[in-house]
């Protein structure tokens, strides 16, 4: 069973209160390395069978569409897991 | 005048939508996200509420239910649409309007009566305000920070689309304090303050809100006979 994997983001110049929420929460717990917090979504869309270059299309095509609204948000990237995960395992 | 309501699953404020139309004079008609018909309505609301639970964005899988499709058609026709609230999103989801709602800027969901200047009195919901005046009512969302490229923001406010604008603090951070705007042919408006929930003596705090049910009476036959 194949899994892509896509990342979306909100666009630089959107303001996104919930990642200014969590920078807010960060030094309270002692964790001050940090000046910036931006919050985005990970999707994992599983297939039947591999992950071939016809579902990589069809994922970019529906991350476009429904997954990410082009107004506000940015997709990052959409990959095959299982070859990321075969490289780094 | 027959005036369609529609419900999504998550919609709240489709009972008092439905009750708006009645008191201004029209004829509310329920209408169900899963059936691509209009069922021959002169006019739709798209109601307030959490539809799909506000899940992937506000609005979004609400945008390609099946009903959806008539509606995008209709309102490519001149029929009268109005979205309020999760309506207005989910018109921004299927680009019968621009820009986008997002987490208001202070975190948290808002409860109040809300002052409104209405910018625009020439759309077919707002035909019976007048332009430089003042409404007020509730508003409520968590999620109804207006946002736009700058490109766009300077089209809505030079071709006057701007319907509604917040008047005191900016309760949401929506840019340039937009509360409410239109399309280019002024059937189409959003706002995510709730003028249903303004509309009879002793409930709400005004009677403010019937005002853009009875513009529609006016405007929808003449659209729909266009």
């Amino acid at each position: 069973m194949g899994r892509v994997v896509i990342d979306v983001m909100p666009k630089p110049e959107i303001l996104d209160p919930q990642g200014k929420a969590v920078v807010g929460a960060l030094p309270r717990l002692g964790f001050d390395a940090f000046t910036g917090v931006r919050q985005g979504k990970r999707f994992e869309l599983e297939v039947a069978g591999e992950v071939t270059p016809e579902v990589l299309a069809q994922a970019r095509a529906a991350a476009e569409t429904l997954l990410s609204n082009p107004v506000i948000e940015d997709v990052v990237s959409v990959r095959d897991a299982g070859a990321g995960e075969v490289a780094s395992a | 005048m027959r005036i369609g309501v529609v419900t999504f699953p998550g919609s709240l404020d489709d009972g008092d939508a439905r009750r708006a139309v009645r008191l201004a004079g029209a004829e509310p008609v329920a209408l169900w996200h899963a059936d691509a018909d209009l069922h021959g309505v002169d006019a739709v609301v798209l109601p307030g509420g959490f539809s799909y639970g506000d899940y992937l964005r506000c609005g979004a899988i609400a945008s390609f239910a099946p009903v959806m499709t008539e509606v995008v058609a209709a309102a490519g026709r001149g029929v009268p649409v109005l979205g309020i609230c999760n309506g207005f999103q989910v018109l921004c989801e299927s680009h019968l309007l621009p820009g986008a709602l997002v987490r208001n800027e202070a975190q948290k969901f808002i409860c109040t009566d809300q002052r409104l200047l209405v910018e625009n009195a020439d759309t077919a919901w707002t035909s019976a305000l007048t332009a430089g005046t003042e409404i007020t009512v509730p508003l409520k969302n968590g999620e109804g920070g207006f946002v736009a490229d700058t490109e766009t923001l300077d089209r809505l406010e030079g071709e006057g689309r701007v319907v509604f604008r917040y008047v005191g603090p900016n309760p949401n951070g929506s840019l340039r304090g937009i509360a409410g705007i239109t399309n280019e042919r002024g059937n189409v408006v959003g706002l995510m303050p709730h003028p249903e929930h303004a509309v009879e003596e002793g409930f709400g705090p005004t009677t403010d809100g019937l005002a853009l049910f009875t513009s529609v009476l006016t405007a929808g036959l003449a659209a729909v006979g266009a």
